[in-house]
């Protein structure tokens, strides 16, 4: 008998663990664990510095000269603008109780995906050169030269963090380790050293308006293809405006809710709804995206694609703005619009032409999130639902980061989804709400190239979806993110086979009974309606 | 007493010297976030990994019945398959238990009595069964990331071929 | 390594106060050092707090951590996801009194968990909440040093401590509980390989300070003999701006070890870490209100910035608009 081999030499060939200490250990950039670079037209579109083809595989990234100068100086210059950021640089304790709710950590068991180290990765250049005991102590006291490996491996892990903020939720002194990548990607990015996903949405968004880039027309045609299918569940053809000027409501959605599905049933749900509502509101082709990648590049950026939102509301002279199911985009708007490109003194405060509820809460900002209006249609009876219609599905709820821990919607969708299905299941406590986990492609890192990535990332929130498809026979998982919809699906391809993705309105326009429609016999995605399977078997 | 009854008598210490072994092919300060296994939600690497393995050498000892090993088998590659490992080193776990079987019970030379080199020899035999069927498991992981991509990279075409289609339309 | 390195360096603090005392270098280590010690933490500290403060927030970016404030009938979580300032300060006050967000780690599962698993953080929360406490109670038994007649609450903070009325003198609870606190942080830190894989020299050096302290003290109350009384000259002394430098040899060898070791934590204090203790009172993720929506929060450097304005898009796009239907503000 051939001898065998020793599987526990097996299993460490070319996997030494770090014995070296973390600043001493090298970054490896691994296939599968990265996005493109940006391309040289997207950032010059949007009139970003050090714009060039690059590979992050290459050993020569073809930095500017000054690279160091560069980043030094944007380090020194956000210290001063960012209490945040001059503030976690300086009071981690490094207790380590961010350390293993990162779902990155989790599913990668990379130490330096580990939040605090993540963050130690920029803290150690702080103390290098920005602190008295760094510049006297050095290594001793934590600090380190900022050198072109330093540099390679912030791009690496800043771009493996998708600012999900769950590590925030358990720090001790609330050390937020969004804030500190977002700032190291504004970093990186004057270095020319974006990445391919998020500059080109970024710049279709700030040319055509949206992140698909789709053109005016083609967002019409686009609508025309699902008010087709609608007819022809519904027998009833709806039509919807755009650009109309003194329409009382201006409707923001993602984009991505036009193009793709499952984010299209999401968008039929929003149409049919609103039609039956009577709601007198306008699409805009202008202002068509809802979500905001320029959160992901800069500052400076997000405000100029964001501004199209206030200044289309001011266009056509609504009243109100009212927001599609989307994550990160509820972040930037209910922490950032009003601040960038407030106030808007030009609208009115959000009221429900339906129920007649003012929406104090949003008297501000002027924009509330379909979740809300939804809900108080609900509570006040307005709609005619039929939850039977859904079943088919057994439904479990993800929350979405930044609706979660950057806004606080937990109630609202929760509420609709009750309403409108039957069977509804929760998924483990320490996995939802202000613990949820991370669909992991967030913040622009839902590609195709980095699919491992993604799959590692998202283990933690598929591992629970896991549980309750085993245990509850859960079937389908709902939230309200564009970037969860897309990204989810493959996510459950992967990990748990026979779950789908949907969003709330979908749910919501399944069940919606519609003055003068005819009987359905199949939801929204033309899969047969059990009531009506039921029929046939009887006839 | 027979080979699998021995087993069975030390099998809580063989599948903690199985996990530990497992869990030590990841680096030093994982490994023991991952021997943290009960937190099923929290750790869901180490809680797979520890479930996955006690429900392998159930199978092993009570008869291989090949669908049921196939799901714990698949509960561990599919989580092996996208970390940083080789191909033989994601599958190498399997193999680790051979080893680990002997020193358990070479301890008290069970090895030496009548019989037990043929019902050792099953015992390995099974293993590499199992090894077998996890050829098959991990390639299907792989190829489903690759077909996640393509996916991805299709639709995406389609949208382009939709909106040239949409062109032709409002030109009509 | 780390570690070690620390450690000896605490132990030639020790040695350092040591042979000043033997060397009859008293003066500086009874008078000079602590009042240079004291003032640097001070200005430290101020200058800490006043940079902190020199930075604005552009943002509010309080982190949710329950249910917002929005229509009425839905419950509002007014402590996780404040909207005002009781809220706030409500929020502020479980996270500085209790570690709110380090208990978080607390939470049992419900299916099949195992509260083993969270055992480790339980600890950590447990240490820390007793470590800090702790230290505040016996920071404030020291003040019968500063006082010429010992405050009321400071002898009621000293009979609470002492309730169990073991030993004499009678041993101080808090004692116990703060060198077992600081001995159990500093093992955590040691021996769970991911804590030990992030710690720094900074985070072991504090620890065995602030032991040096814990234990030197403990050994002055319950070991040795302390001249007492002289020493409250000393301190009186020194809060009157008038230094008594004739106690100063009849106060034995540990006390100035232990003051020299305070005298260093001062020092240190200003620069390091450690002042996450003033930095906890100015996170924005969480001393602000969650109440962005309805009121603007202003950003003092917001500037304008180059958008691309619906004229230029329809400018791009006219023919494209007009030939689908869309309304357009030239023709």
């Amino acid at each position: 008998m051939a001898k065998l081999p020793k599987p526990e030499e097996l299993a460490k060939v070319d996997y030494t663990p770090p014995k070296t200490s973390w600043m001493d250990t090298p970054v490896v950039i691994k296939e599968g664990m990265f996005c493109h670079g940006a391309k040289t037209k997207s950032l010059q579109t949007l009139g970003f510095p050090n714009a060039r083809d690059w590979r992050p595989m290459d050993a020569d990234w073809k930095l500017p000269e000054n690279w160091k100068e560069i980043l030094l100086n944007g380090i020194a210059d956000r210290l001063k603008k960012y209490r945040s950021f001059q503030l976690f640089m300086d009071i981690c304790v490094r207790c380590g109780a961010c350390a293993d709710k990162c779902h990155f950590f989790i599913g990668t068991g990379d130490p330096k995906n580990m939040p605090v180290l993540r963050a130690e990765l920029i803290r150690s250049v702080y103390r290098k050169e920005f602190t008295l005991a760094g510049k006297i102590f050095g290594k001793m006291a934590g600090a380190r030269e900022l050198t072109l490996d330093v540099l390679k491996e912030w791009w690496y892990y800043f771009f493996q963090c998708t600012e999900c903020r769950r590590c925030s939720v358990f720090c001790p002194y609330g050390i937020d380790q969004a804030e500190i990548t977002i700032i190291g990607r504004e970093l990186l990015n004057e270095l020319g050293l974006n990445i391919d996903w998020i500059a080109g949405p970024a710049s279709a968004c700030y040319m055509k308006g949206n992140h698909l880039g789709l053109e005016p027309h083609t967002i019409v045609g686009n609508l025309e293809y699902m008010l087709d299918d609608i007819e022809t569940i519904t027998g009833k053809r709806i039509k919807p405006t755009f650009n109309r000027k003194g329409a009382e409501i201006l409707f923001v959605t993602p984009s991505g809710d036009l193009f793709a599905d499952p984010g299209t049933y999401t968008a039929m749900g929003y149409l049919m709804l609103f039609e039956e509502l009577g709601l007198d509101y306008t699409w805009s082709t202008y202002a068509s995206e809802g979500g905001n990648f320029g959160f992901f590049t800069t500052n400076e950026l997000a405000k100029r694609l964001n501004s199209k939102i206030y200044n289309e509301a001011k266009r056509l002279g609504v009243k109100w703005i009212l927001g599609g199911e989307c994550g990160h985009m509820w972040r930037v708007l209910s922490q950032y619009m009003d601040t960038w490109n407030g106030p808007a003194d030009f609208l009115e405060v959000p009221k429900s032409p339906i129920t007649g509820t003012v929406f104090d809460h949003a008297k501000s900002m002027k924009m509330i999130h379909v979740a809300e209006f939804t809900a108080d249609l609900i509570k006040n009876n307005k709609l005619k639902l039929d939850p039977k219609r859904n079943d088919h599905l057994t439904v479990t709820w993800h929350d979405s980061c930044n609706t979660a821990r950057g806004m606080g919607l937990l109630e609202e969708p929760r509420y609709v989804l009750k309403s409108v299905v039957n069977n509804f299941h929760e998924m483990p406590e320490d996995t939802i709400r202000e613990k949820t986990f991370c669909c992991g492609s967030g913040s622009g890192l839902n590609a195709s190239e980095d699919m491992d990535l993604r799959m590692k990332g998202g283990f933690p929130r598929a591992n629970a979806v896991k549980f309750v498809h085993e245990h509850h026979g859960v079937n389908m998982l709902a939230n309200v993110c564009a970037i969860d919809r897309a990204s989810l699906k493959p996510l459950m391809d992967y990990w748990v086979p026979g779950v789908g993705v949907c969003g709330l309105h979908e749910l919501v326009a399944n069940a919606l009974v519609m003055t003068g429609e005819k009987e359905r016999t199949t939801d929204l995605r033309g899969e047969p309606l059990p009531s009506a399977q039921a029929k046939e078997e009887k006839a | 007493m027979d080979l699998k009854n021995q087993l069975m008598a030390r099998k809580s210490a063989i599948l903690k010297k199985w996990f530990d072994a497992v869990a030590e092919t990841y680096p030093d300060n994982t490994s023991s976030f991952l021997k943290k296994q009960k937190a099923q939600f929290t750790n869901p690497v180490g809680y797979t990994l520890s479930e996955g393995l006690e429900g392998l050498f159930d199978a092993l000892l009570k008869g291989m019945i090949p669908d049921t090993v196939k799901v714990f088998l698949d509960s561990i590659i599919r989580i092996r398959a996208i970390q940083d490992f080789t191909p033989s080193e994601s599958l190498s776990f399997i193999f680790l238990l051979k080893k680990i079987a002997r020193q358990e019970l070479g301890n008290e030379e069970v090895l030496q009595q009548p019989g037990m080199n043929d019902e050792l020899t099953a015992f390995d035999s099974s293993i590499d069964e199992l090894a077998l069927y996890s050829f098959d498991i991990y390639m299907n992981c792989r190829e489903k990331i690759y077909e996640l991509k393509a996916n991805e990279a299709r639709n995406m075409t389609f949208r382009l071929l939709q909106q040239a289609k949409l062109i032709v339309d409002n030109q009509d | 390594m780390r570690a070690l390195i620390s450690l000896v360096a605490v132990l030639l603090l020790v040695a350092v106060a040591y042979g000043m005392a033997e060397a009859n270098m008293r003066f500086l280590l009874g008078v000079v050092i602590p009042y240079a010690a004291v003032a640097v933490f001070i200005f430290g500290m101020i200058a800490r707090v006043l940079k902190w403060g020199s930075s604005p927030v552009p943002f509010r970016i309080p982190t949710t951590c329950g249910q917002q404030k929005s229509l009425p009938w839905i419950k509002q979580s007014k402590l996780e996801s404040p909207s005002g300032t009781m809220g706030v300060l409500g929020r502020m006050a479980l996270e500085v009194f209790f570690f709110r967000s380090l208990f978080r780690n607390l939470k049992m599962q419900r299916y099949e968990g195992n509260q083993l698993a969270y055992g480790e953080a339980k600890w950590l929360w447990l240490a820390g909440l007793a470590f800090h406490w702790t230290f505040l109670v016996i920071l404030l038994r020291h003040l019968r040093f500063f006082t010429l007649a010992v405050p009321v609450p400071v002898q009621m903070l000293e009979g609470l401590d002492s309730f169990l009325q073991i030993g004499a003198p009678i041993l101080y609870i808090t004692d116990v509980i703060f060198l077992a606190a600081v001995t159990g942080l500093f093992i955590r830190r040691v021996m769970l390989p991911q804590v030990r894989y992030i710690s720094l020299m900074a985070d072991y050096f504090p620890l065995f300070l602030i032991l040096g302290i814990g234990v030197t003290g403990v050994m002055m109350r319950y070991l040795t003999k302390t001249d007492i009384l002289s020493v409250k000259i000393l301190t009186m002394s020194l809060v009157r701006f008038s230094p008594d430098a004739s106690v100063l040899g009849q106060i034995g060898v540990l006390f100035y070890i232990h003051l020299f070791l305070i005298s260093v934590l001062f020092l240190y204090f200003p620069f390091s870490k450690l002042v996450h203790m003033a930095g906890v009172f100015m996170s924005p993720t969480r001393n602000l209100a969650a109440n962005n929506r309805w009121k603007r929060h202003i950003n003092p450097w917001n500037y304008p910035v180059h958008v691309h304005t619906y004229e230029e898009y329809e400018n791009d796009f006219r023919a494209k608009m007009k030939e689908a239907g869309l309304p357009v503000e030239k023709e």
